[in-house]
């Protein structure tokens, strides 16, 4: 019926049409294809260098990887030089880190949770907490320097290492525990308040146990960052040839403070990598891969147990 | 009950003055506590005040030493030699090459894989490379600097022998690997959050996947993107050890990554790294050149504030 009407050249340019749309089709189609390929290879560009990193730091480090290279001091020698000062260093200013790091964040986030009001005042911390998560490193290391190393006088110690990194990692904890404390159900809340419960009670009985596995996931990843930062760390002086440990509290001769430990010289593992790197000795080189291959053991076991404590502990609870 | 109730009215009105006594120590308790939670959540707010203030204060020394006019414009950055200059264009050459060839890797590789992770890939692709990617972003610079240094370089040297073993070129190009997860997660966030109804509604008109990502969600996302590109700038500018194990620490002023080149932070890392004097001019430098580290980034970050608010699209 429809074919009657139309002239024979009609028809014609009907067919022409639909091949020409066919063809636009297939190479529309193609486009498509070439594309996923195209990401395919901007993500395996990705991967391969990380696991070209891993491989190269693998083979070069692990066959340095003995007990006395955990055992023994930084050395001229690059057979003796080992990284116990560096990675007991790490320790301790992880703990300092820890101890100031997490009550502060967790204050300050249930602050801006549960008591803050909603005027510019909470505004500007609110967008200082992101600037602050945006500013470099070594601009932390700059306000150490000056404010805790020679306005406070706390020296170029463990101490103000611990402060600058938790200074550092505060954003990161902040946010964390907001989103924690936020995903808790309001009915949790709306219970305890209609108990009487002041608004302290409220949060220390039930709110924070419930969000304890993200805080402690927000924790654990704010440290295995604070781990790897170097370029702070240098800033405030941290020396990188340290061959001594920090005092232990209590011992020697004379005794040594409970906190002298805090005050001490020291390096952490980053700056041991650094200085290794920077020699021109291929031999140190191959220290500066194994201390390396420990430094990421020692951030990724972080991630994956932020990861796995915060997959157990949500478990148990039930909304 | 009102007998049991008056049966005691002595003890019930000292009862209820043991009730405004609890009430009342209990609103101070909380006033109290509310106030430390206050103070722990303005040390954000005091951090950036001690920011500010130590880097106006140390590097008004500097500039009590040298004009300001010599510190924008010398061409060379000699801070310890007997005829000193200082000139602030020299470091900066060096982060802006370097940050150049970070980003022309990190922004167009990191949108592909956005654009590909979030139109593209199936769930289970995701759930498995998106970690994977934050892995690259979780592992310390440090070891990146390593990896420029000892196993970028000579490879590239392979190909090119004449490069220098420090060099911008492999620093940059590390770096921006480094940088991926940064522009490619959040452009990500920002291409999935742009409401299905586009993709269905550009789908229905016959479109291929490439076509709806490229023409529908990437500008309905533009907002986002801007933020993601943003970030990847900042922490470009921002990045220390790469650039300091990798591209030397040689100020030098050029655009060419075949040359070793200083950056503002990897001179930090030198100066803190040596044996200057706290208070000589040679040491006040690192707070000149954090202050300038710092107004670049606060340009960056309103840039990026002006971008989010103009093309912000409301669904």
């Amino acid at each position: 019926m429809d074919g009657s009407t139309k002239s024979p050249a009609g028809r014609g340019t009907a067919a022409r049409d639909m091949r020409a749309l066919r063809v636009l089709i297939r190479a529309h189609k193609r486009w498509d294809m070439l594309f996923s390929l195209l990401g395919l290879l901007a993500l395996s560009i990705a991967i391969l260098t990380l696991v070209a990193l891993f491989v190269d730091m693998a083979v070069a480090g692990i066959p340095r990887l003995n007990p006395d290279f955990f055992t023994s001091f930084a050395s001229r020698r690059a057979g003796q030089a080992g990284i116990l000062s560096a990675w007991v260093g790490s320790i301790l200013v992880m703990i300092v880190t820890a101890c100031v790091a997490v009550p502060v964040g967790i204050a300050g986030a249930v602050y801006l949770e549960e008591y803050a009001r909603k005027n510019w005042f909470t505004d500007l911390i609110e967008i200082n907490i992101t600037n602050l998560a945006g500013v470099p490193s070594i601009v932390y290391g700059l306000l150490a320097l000056g404010l805790f190393v020679y306005t406070f006088g706390l020296g170029q110690s463990i101490l103000t290492a611990g402060l600058t990194l938790a200074l550092l990692i505060l954003p990161i904890v902040i946010t964390t525990t907001r989103e924690a404390l936020r995903a808790i159900p309001q009915h949790v809340r709306e219970g305890a308040y209609a108990c009487g419960a002041s608004k302290f009670q409220v949060v220390g009985d039930h709110l924070l146990p419930y969000g304890l596995p993200g805080i402690l996931t927000g924790v654990i990843i704010g440290l295995s960052r604070a781990i790897g930062e170097t370029a702070p760390i240098i800033t405030i002086g941290a020396l990188t040839f340290i061959a001594f440990l920090p005092p232990v509290p209590f011992t020697g001769e004379p005794a040594a403070g409970a906190f002298e430990w805090l005050f001490s010289p020291f390096t952490v593992m980053p700056i041991q990598i650094f200085n290794w790197t920077s020699r021109p000795d291929p031999a140190f080189h191959q220290n500066a891969a194994a201390a390396s291959f420990v430094l990421v053991f020692m951030t990724l076991g972080m991630n994956a147990l932020a990861i796995w404590l915060r997959y157990r502990l949500r478990k148990n609870i039930k909304w | 009950m009102t007998v049991a109730a008056s049966s005691n009215p002595i003890s019930s009105e000292t009862r209820l003055a043991e009730y405004a006594r609890n009430k009342a120590q209990r609103k101070r308790r909380e006033t109290v506590i509310e106030s430390v939670l206050l103070l722990a959540a303005c040390v954000s707010v005091f951090t950036t005040l001690g920011i500010v203030y130590i880097l106006i204060r140390e590097s008004l020394v500097f500039f009590a030493a040298v004009p300001l006019w010599d510190f924008l414009t010398d061409t060379q950055w000699t801070p310890l030699f007997s005829d000193a200059h200082f000139g602030i264009l020299v470091l900066m050459s060096g982060t802006l090459t370097s940050s150049m060839v970070a980003l022309l890797i990190a922004i167009p590789l990191g949108t592909i894989i956005a654009i590909y992770l979030s139109e593209f890939a199936g769930h289970k692709t995701r759930e498995i490379l998106k970690p994977t990617l934050e892995l690259l972003s979780g592992v310390p610079t440090i070891i990146y600097g390593y990896f420029a240094l000892l196993f970028v370089t000579p490879l590239i040297q392979r190909i090119y022998p004449e490069l220098p073993g420090f060099n911008v070129l492999s620093a940059g190009l590390v770096m921006g690997i480094m940088i991926i997860p940064y522009v490619s997660s959040l452009s990500e966030d920002a291409m999935r959050a742009v409401p299905m109804s586009l993709r269905e509604g550009s789908y229905a008109m016959g479109a291929t996947r490439y076509h709806t990502a490229v023409k529908v969600v990437f500008p309905a996302a533009l907002s986002g993107i801007a933020s993601a590109y943003i970030l990847g700038i900042s922490r470009a500018i921002g990045e220390t050890m790469i650039l300091a194990v990798a591209a030397g620490m040689q100020p030098n002023l050029t655009l060419n990554p075949m040359e070793p080149a200083a950056t503002i932070t990897s001179f930090i890392v030198q100066v803190a790294l040596g044996d200057l004097p706290h208070g000589s001019v040679g040491y006040q430098t690192i707070f000149a050149a954090g202050l300038t580290l710092m107004l670049i980034t606060l340009c960056f970050n309103l840039l990026g504030h002006w971008l989010r608010k103009r093309f912000r699209e409301a669904y």
